[in-house]
């Protein structure tokens, strides 16, 4: 079974979002990945007010109307805007389809505007995936570190959270977060360096590490390529595939009577 | 199955699983290659590339006699280069050459640079160029190498033409029609670092399949993801075994 933590299907060609997940679903499906997590729509924006929000959540619940049995939507918010956050929240998750939070650049998630957002999430059991890079040449000023979803997932010990890229330099990110059982490893969106699984289910546990590709920029090969190559065992391998984010999402889904 | 983008030796900066030759061959056949073109890490780093040369024709030898095919490292901008070629070639017997630009601190702008294209065709050597190693946004902050800029590339294969010369480790650059420019000139592509969904097919539209080769950048990155691509991008039949096989064949007659 592969569930595969981060997708995109805004940049495919297509005129609707449906027509982009269908491409997108076609490749899934040569490399035999059942469940595809999605966010973000059409463009990429650093920092969206609220209306744009509003606008890119509402292509993934387009995106779901027709993919409900192949995709899980993550609902895209900004602690720049933390009302309009909160009320994107429950539009999208608490009263909508989608089963987790997706944070981006917006603001670095040590920042305290990320309370409301997570403890949203926890009162729905909803998944926090912040994205993180440790980039050699320096983040984007609200880009988050590994370090800056310690912070928040220190405050926050109960809430399940994703450290998107773990950094990207993963033996930073890795490091970074190894102490606080609440946050796990995203493989996704990194080039397939040899070692990086090993160095995460050493030092973090296989059940804290989770495949993810960012499709469609990267190549669903390239970085399940990481996962099928690492020298680990096939139980570990089962767990960084599917299991664990099965485990991690059971509660919301079983509470949204999500069947699979 | 041919790999033409393997290396030995240490990196500075970590340590691969299964970097030791003999287990880098163990793996590599394990999944089904049957030759494979390896470099040496050292011979980027080192300055004396004579000797790291000499040791990845023994480390082909010892651990992989008829299965590592060494590739060694030459500088051109470094004094020397052209006895360190002449031993490649007729010291070690090597099939080929791999070059760093950017890690060796010259363009292929450079006149050296052509010198060495038309040096190692009169050898009928193959040359490996490396375009990048390591994404920029990962490197070790005291040694931070950006892309080689690709962009002299076509003058330079105009100047030297029929030179067997293969790019590694394309990432974005060259692209559009500067890429498929440099595919009828006859330059040939590996894909270790081709990213996006189904983006080998995309390239091998670009560059027709007799351009395109498999290269995993092992042990560098994990093999697996190379033959995932192809499955990926449900390349099959004649374009397969060309990929996989055919066209690295072809570069070593
Ligand atoms: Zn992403």
């Amino acid at each position: 079974m592969i569930w595969d933590l981060h997708c995109h299907f805004g940049a495919l060609a297509g005129n609707t979002p449906d027509l982009k997940m269908e491409k997108l679903v076609r490749f899934a499906d040569r490399m035999g990945i059942e469940r595809l997590c999605i966010y973000m729509g059409h463009p990429f924006l650093n920092e969206p007010t609220p209306a744009q929000l509003r606008d890119q959540n509402d292509q993934v619940l387009q995106a779901l109307r027709h993919w409900s049995h192949r995709a899980f939507g993550f609902v895209y918010l900004s602690p720049q805007h933390v009302e309009a956050s909160l009320a994107e929240f429950d539009r999208c998750v608490r009263n909508g389809p989608m089963v987790g939070v997706k944070l981006w650049v917006a603001k670095r998630a040590s920042a305290r505007e990320l309370d409301p957002i997570v403890e949203a999430a926890g009162s729905m059991k909803a998944i926090v995936f912040q994205h993180t890079w440790h980039k050699t040449g320096g983040n984007l000023p609200g880009e988050s570190e590994p370090t800056d979803v310690a912070e928040l997932a220190a405050r926050h010990p109960k809430a399940p959270i994703i450290c998107g890229h773990t950094g990207g330099e993963w033996e930073t990110g890795i490091r970074a977060i190894r102490h606080l059982p609440n946050v796990s490893a995203d493989l996704a969106g990194s080039d397939p360096c040899n070692g990086f699984v090993e160095m995460a289910v050493r030092e973090l546990g296989a059940a804290r590490v989770i495949y993810g590709s960012d499709a469609s920029g990267r190549s669903f090969a390239s970085q399940l390529g990481k996962v099928m190559g690492a020298d680990i065992s096939e139980a570990d391998r089962k767990l960084i595939l599917g299991e664990n984010l099965r485990r991690m999402m059971m509660p919301i889904l079983e509470r949204k009577g999500i069947r699979l | 199955m041919i790999d033409v983008s393997v290396s030995v030796g240490p990196w500075p900066f970590r340590c691969f699983p299964g970097d030791k030759p003999a287990d880098l061959v163990a793996r590599l056949k394990r999944r089904g290659v049957k030759q494979a073109w390896a470099g040496t890490f050292e011979g980027i780093f080192h300055r004396d590339t004579s000797a790291a040369n000499a040791r990845l024709a023994r480390a082909c030898a010892t651990a992989g006699a008829g299965f590592l095919l060494p590739f060694g490292s030459v500088n051109p901008a470094a004094p020397g280069w052209k006895e360190d070629l002449r031993r490649c070639h007729e010291v070690h017997r090597m099939p080929g050459i791999r070059l760093h630009p950017n890690y060796h601190g010259y363009t292929l702008a450079d006149t050296a640079f052509t010198e060495l294209l038309r040096a190692a065709r009169e050898r009928k050597l193959i040359v490996q160029l490396a375009l990048n190693v390591e994404d920029e946004r990962t490197q070790h902050p005291l040694m931070r190498i950006p892309p080689l800029d690709p962009s002299p590339l076509g003058h330079a294969v105009a100047t030297v033409p029929d030179v067997k010369l293969v790019l590694l480790n394309r990432m974005r650059a060259p692209a559009g029609e500067a890429l498929a420019a440099l595919a009828r000139t006859g330059i040939y592509f590996d894909f270790a670092m081709t990213e996006g969904v189904g983006g080998v097919g995309e390239l091998m539209k670009q560059v027709t399949p007799q351009r395109l080769l498999l290269g995993s950048h092992s042990p560098f990155q994990y093999f697996d993801g190379a033959l995932l691509k192809m499955k990926e991008s449900a390349i099959t039949g004649d374009d397969a075994a060309a990929i996989l096989m055919g066209n690295a064949q072809r570069l070593l007659r």
